[in-house]
């Protein structure tokens, strides 16, 4: 048992649990955006998946993980145009269309992976980042100083996220259309616009997620990838209640309970691993059996807002 | 209430063009979409007619149609009442490996009837008890069903592969799976066809849930809890009694599906297998307008496709995923034409009001730049 | 004549010109012009269905005209949305707030706001600003909802000011007042008048007209039937202009909602008095709530310690400010919310325990005021509408099997018994007029051996006909032995129905004022005050 706690062993873990947590928190942020203006967004499964699958087509054309990255995002944002068009525009049930993206995300990603290049799998090249000084740092350097570049973006676009929602107008307006949107009407905003691009902002997250997961966790595209990290980001949502530092906490505590499941593999404990893959989900339900009172909804997700109804 | 003839053959045939023109309009793009890829979109769907109904394939197909059907009731069930029973995987692999794990011994020691009489009882049981947390949140604290099912559905899939591994092993064999049951013991297939009686029990379910949801007391209450939890509350229905039982109803159809599929067409059960016959069905049960008669003629229709299309696609080499694919496109069309409908039978625009403004919204401000005081 | 104007000089802030504007089946603005000028509160006069929300609907941007043409100093204009609205100086404050009420109170007002980074600072110091003009004092970040009602409305009106407005709209605005309150709000009208600033100020009482208009706008039908100018106003005695304007909103009407006097009562043109009927308030006590506190979580003000007793033959009303506890009081009564503590008595029984469907058999019926969404469910017929209580009942379910025919004729009854409006008892309820939902409702709750019946805001939103006759239906009700619980925010439904009045305020019951002679409402309104905390001295 005491070898598990070398360095190399601690520093690995340590990036499992980054490794886990960095998809989960970038796709929970879109989807923080989109439920904290009204919209609930099941399609984050497919858009995670089109964004792992042509953050790889375009990081293998281009040999940039960076240029993988923006391409996971368009694709992100591309799926989202159907909830954008549908839902906040039409008024179509956000249910129905977010099952019908997830399973379009599904069904194309692996029709077309099955196509183009499951014959090959190709590999990404990783990229690390290491920072020189810091790098050298026992443990903390090999693993949080060694990072992609990538996971640094990420960072920074999350604190960028949080300082939009709470300091500007933009996410002023957000919360309003979330809470109470004839009260923005009211106040001259416009609740089509602002849910529009919280439902745009939800998909370029979703994909950015689905991207890094097959480009820096994984460094390659396998159909079905995501599991079910969708749903999970729906739930860290809910969990923190529109605040984005709260996202990030349950997100790492998540990532944690996977570097748990991967170190007991290499423990002489013989866990099958279907309970190691089990384990954050049933991690998460026990969290929702003792948290039930404190998941939290805003009042107008998942309902169309018309204005002046009759 | 007198309908003129007339009127009635118009509803029927509003009715029909809503019903239909999602699906033509689905596979349409799908053939589109086929093209893009390279592959012959013409060819596909004759196979899929070829696959699914010449020759003795019809029978396949109908085969595939009775875990369908019984899982399109569960669903019907459930989403009447406004809950959303995403679980289905779950359900039905827990309930399936239960009676494939434990049908071998069972029936070896009684007999193939009551191995099955008690087996699918256990199976109903089964997959009314996965059911429990997430209608338990529910109905305590109102948590999303949406995510709970689905989560619990995630944790069944692995749990199902665990019970193989660790319980229901067959001992003869190095692939982990369950013992199969004889072939000469499954379920009895009707006269004449190589359809086994299991299908029967499914168009049975759907006439008698019709029958309950379109004529009972409990029907209506149903509805009422359905339209409006809070007037259900009103009304005097106790609403966490109703969302366990409707739960309960449904996960409980969709093990009796588990069990009739186990029965009549696997015989036994392995790992890492999940048909996912739930996503599939989804967009069918709301275009039969939530009714379980009206079910019958689009699972029909789907199984046939899923049959004919599983072959054709690995003929024409593409992955079946793709009938996902079609599966989105028919739900998107199908919410399209759904608000046409609804907007046309309003009288009222297509656009939203504020989408028009949002159009109209340059040339306003051009005129009101005038106005400024 | 209609839009005639006194100020000739002058060219009106706003004008209207042949303004309509049609729903399906309605035609809620027919033809409108009227002029606006600053420096005036011009009141808009009118009952419900008249057409005054429509048009303040227009003009605030909600909605867009189907004809006429609107011009702001001269210059005509088109407003296709709220923010335009703001631009052109025209600020609302709607009936309903428009507040999102888990957000501050700065924040609120800076909602709407151009500009990435919010600007506070600038935002505390205007909100300074407007805070001496009205005359008060609000604490930035306060929450929304923490607010009382009076408070939120100054808010609301800092709101409806901040961008630089000419044109302040009141829709209703004394319609959730104290009577204190309401004389805040006068002052407020009154400075921001003296500023130059023209207010629109729109109500269906006729006294209150009387008191903040400097000139009055009669609608009726969606038609404008009368203006009185300042000059008709200070020239004419107030007996003759109260009887101009009520024959201008019920022109031929007027016989239809009897005497001259109840037509001026039910207009509002006077204090209302209790109708005197033989009354007998010694009957036997038939509902009890003893030291009754409701349990549950909630987001409503909880019910405390309150304690009655209702008689047979008696109208017990409970008045007080909206959201103070009537919906959590209906549903202890009516089964539907859970007590934690106390006693509730139907006669000599306990039915603390009892469920709602228990209590419906036993005669305890309740009348809720959210008629679309919990009394009815809108895409069921009208006749299974009426049987919505009953579900499972033979003779109309035999074995749990539906009776279409037994419901069909039993509604039938109804529908002929209630003089309710529907194509046919198949209708979808959804697509009645708010008048003969509310209708349904009562057919459905006054029948069947019912003893007590609790009613919340019945006439809301109903025009003065449909009103006269649900206040008929009840004291009917009444007549016959039946006891009636009547909640409502309407002071003048109160003094008019009820023997007693008790208030409700914070949860708690904080008055019983017996209905004897003058100045009941005074005396309730004294209660109202008294001890509340929401910011009203």
């Amino acid at each position: 048992m005491s070898d598990l706690l070398t360095p190399v062993f601690i520093a690995a873990f340590i990036g499992a649990c980054i490794a886990g947590a960095i998809p989960l928190m970038l796709a929970a942020i879109g989807e923080t955006v989109g439920e904290q203006s009204g919209v609930l967004n099941l399609g984050i499964e497919g858009m995670m998946l089109m964004g792992a699958y042509f953050g790889y087509v375009v990081a293998l054309d281009t040999g940039s993980l960076w240029w993988g990255m923006l391409g996971g995002a368009v694709a992100g944002a591309g799926m989202s145009l159907v909830l954008m068009i549908l839902s906040v525009w039409l008024g179509l049930n956000q249910i129905v269309l977010g099952i019908a993206i997830t399973l379009a995300g599904v069904g194309t990603t692996t029709v077309l992976y099955n196509q183009t290049y499951s014959q090959t799998a190709p590999r990404v090249d990783p990229s690390p980042w290491v920072i020189p000084g810091l790098s050298k740092i026992p443990v903390i350097g090999q693993s949080v100083f060694s990072q992609s570049g990538i996971f640094w973006g990420a960072i920074i676009l999350a604190v960028a996220v949080s300082w939009l929602l709470s300091r500007t107008n933009w996410g002023l307006c957000i919360k309003a259309a979330g809470q109470k949107p004839s009260s923005l009407d009211a106040a001259g905003g416009s609740v089509m616009k602002t849910r529009s691009q919280a439902v745009l902002v939800g998909g370029v997250f979703a994909g950015l997620g689905g991207a890094y997961l097959s480009l820096v966790e994984t460094s390659a595209f396998t159909p079905h990838m995501t599991n079910g990290l969708g749903y999970i980001a729906i739930i860290v949502t809910m969990l923190s209640r529109g605040r984005i530092l709260w996202v990030a906490v349950v997100s790492f505590a998540y990532g944690l309970t996977v570097a748990v499941g991967t170190a007991l593999q290499l423990t002489s404990l013989d866990i099958p691993t279907d309970v190691i893959t089990m384990l954050p989900y049933i991690v998460v339900m026990l969290v929702l059996l003792i948290f039930a009172r404190n998941v939290y909804i805003s009042p107008a997700l998942g309902a169309p807002y018309t204005r002046g109804a009759r | 209430m007198a309908k003129s003839d007339q009127g009635r053959l118009r509803s029927v045939s509003y009715l029909l063009i809503r019903s239909v023109l999602p699906i033509l309009m689905a596979l349409v793009v799908a053939g589109i979409l086929l093209v893009i890829i390279g592959k012959d979109p013409i060819g596909f769907y004759i196979g899929v007619f070829q696959n699914g109904i010449m020759g003795d394939n019809w029978q396949h197909s109908l085969v595939m149609m009775t875990p369908l059907l019984l899982i399109a009731i569960g669903l019907i069930v459930a989403f009447r009442g406004q809950l959303w029973n995403l679980g289905y995987d779950g359900q039905f692999l827990l309930a399936g490996v239960v009676v494939a794990g434990l049908a071998p011994q069972l029936i070896e020691a009684t007999s193939p009837g009551v191995a099955y009489l008690l087996l699918t009882i256990a199976a109903v049981v089964v997959g009314a008890a996965w059911t429990y947390i997430p209608a338990h949140l529910k109905a305590r604290f109102g948590t999303n069903e949406i995510i709970t099912t689905l989560v619990m559905s995630i944790i069944g899939v692995g749990l199902t592969n665990i019970l193989i591994h660790y319980f229901f092993q067959d001992p003869s064999v190095r692939t982990p799976r369950t013992s199969s049951i004889p072939m000469d013991v499954m379920l009895p297939y009707i006269p004449g066809t190589h359809v086994h009686v299991g299908f029967i029990i499914a168009i049975i379910a759907a006439i008698v849930f019709q029958f309950i949801l379109k004529r009972t007391s409990f029907g209506l209450r149903l509805d009422v809890f359905g339209a409006s939890p809070k007037s259900a509350r009103h009304v005097g229905i106790k609403s966490g009694r109703m969302i366990i039982l409707l739960f309960a109803i449904s996960g409980g159809l969709i093990g009796l599906a588990a069990s009739m599929d186990i029965f009549g067409q696997w015989g036994y059960m392995r790992t890492n297998w999940n048909p996912a016959y739930g996503d599939e069905i989804v967009p069918f049960v709301f275009l039969a307008r939530l009714s379980p008669l009206g079910a019958i003629p689009f699972i029909a229709f789907y199984s046939v496709f899923a049959t004919g299309g599983m072959i054709a696609s690995q003929e024409a080499g593409f992955s079946s995923q793709f009938l996902k694919v079609i599966v989105a496109l028919i739900l998107i069309f199908m919410a399209i034409t759904e608000y046409i409908g609804t907007k046309r039978d309003l009288g009222q625009s297509y656009l939203p009001d504020e989408l028009k403004e949002t159009i109209k919204r340059p040339f306003a401000n051009f005129a009101s730049r005038g106005g400024k005081p | 004549m209609p839009g005639t104007t006194d100020n000739s000089e002058e060219p009106a802030l706003i004008a209207l010109h042949g303004i309509t504007k049609a729903f399906p089946g309605v035609i809620a603005n027919n033809d409108i012009s009227l002029e606006l000028f600053a420096g005036q509160v011009h009141c808009l006069l009118g009952e419900n269905g008249a057409g005054k929300s429509t048009l303040i609907s227009i003009l605030a941007g909600l909605q867009m005209p189907d004809s006429g043409t609107i011009e702001v100093l001269g210059k005509p204009v088109v407003i296709g949305s709220p923010r335009i609205a703001m631009r052109l100086g025209i600020g609302v404050v709607h009936q309903h707030s428009t507040l999102v009420p888990t957000l501050s109170v700065i924040e609120n007002l800076m909602l709407g706001e151009s500009g990435l980074r919010l600007r506070e600072k600038q935002a505390k110091d205007r909100l300074e600003e407007l805070s001496e003009l009205l005359g008060t004092k609000i604490n930035p970040h306060s929450a929304a909802r923490d607010l009382g009602l009076g408070q939120q409305q100054q808010v609301e009106i800092a709101k409806a000011m901040w961008t630089g407005t000419q044109l302040l709209i009141l829709d209703e605005p004394t319609s959730m007042l104290t009577p204190s309150a309401i004389d805040n709000l006068a002052e407020s009208l009154e400075r921001v008048k003296a500023r130059g600033i023209g207010i629109v100020f729109i109500t269906h009482k006729l006294r209150e007209a009387y008191r903040m208009g400097d000139c009055v706008t009669v609608l009726r039908g969606g038609r404008n039937v009368a203006f009185l100018s300042r000059d008709n106003l200070r020239d004419l005695s107030e007996e003759d202009v109260k009887s101009s304007i009520l024959r201008a909103m019920f022109g031929e009407d007027l016989s239809a909602v009897g005497n001259a006097d109840q037509a001026a009562e039910l207009a509002g043109a006077s204090e209302a008095r209790r109708e005197t009927r033989a009354r007998v308030v010694d009957g036997a006590v038939r509902l009890q709530f003893a030291g009754v506190s409701s349990g549950g979580r909630s987001m409503d003000t909880p019910v405390k310690d309150v304690s009655f007793e209702l008689r047979s033959g008696e109208i017990l009303g409970i008045a007080g400010i909206d959201g103070h506890g009537q919906v959590p009081l209906a549903e202890l009564a009516a089964g539907q919310r859970s007590v934690s503590s106390g006693t509730i008595t139907l006669e000599a029984e306990d039915i603390t325990r009892m469920g709602v469907r228990a209590r419906q058999a036993a005669g305890v019926r309740y009348v809720t005021d959210d008629r679309l969404h919990e009394g009815t469910v809108p895409n069921l017929s009208v006749a299974l509408n009426l049987m919505l209580k009953r579900i499972g009942q033979a003779p109309f379910w035999r074995f749990g099997q539906i009776n279409n025919k037994a419901i069909d004729n039993h509604a039938q009854g109804l529908i002929d018994k209630y003089s309710i409006r529907t194509p046919s008892s198949h209708t979808r309820v959804g697509t009645l007029s708010g008048g003969n939902i509310q209708k349904v409702l009562l057919a459905r709750e006054l029948e069947g051996g019912a003893r007590v019946v609790v009613v919340n805001k019945p006439t809301a939103g109903l025009d003065l006909k449909t009103v006269r006759l649900v206040h008929e239906m009840l004291q009917d009700f009444v007549d016959t032995g039946g006891s009636v619980l009547l909640i409502s925010t309407e002071m003048d439904e109160l003094v008019e129905l009820s023997h007693r009045i008790a208030i409700l305020s914070r949860g708690r019951l904080v008055g019983m004022v017996e209905n004897d002679g003058a100045d009941v409402a005074e005396r309730v309104g004294v209660f109202m005050t008294g001890g509340s905390s929401d910011g009203e001295e």
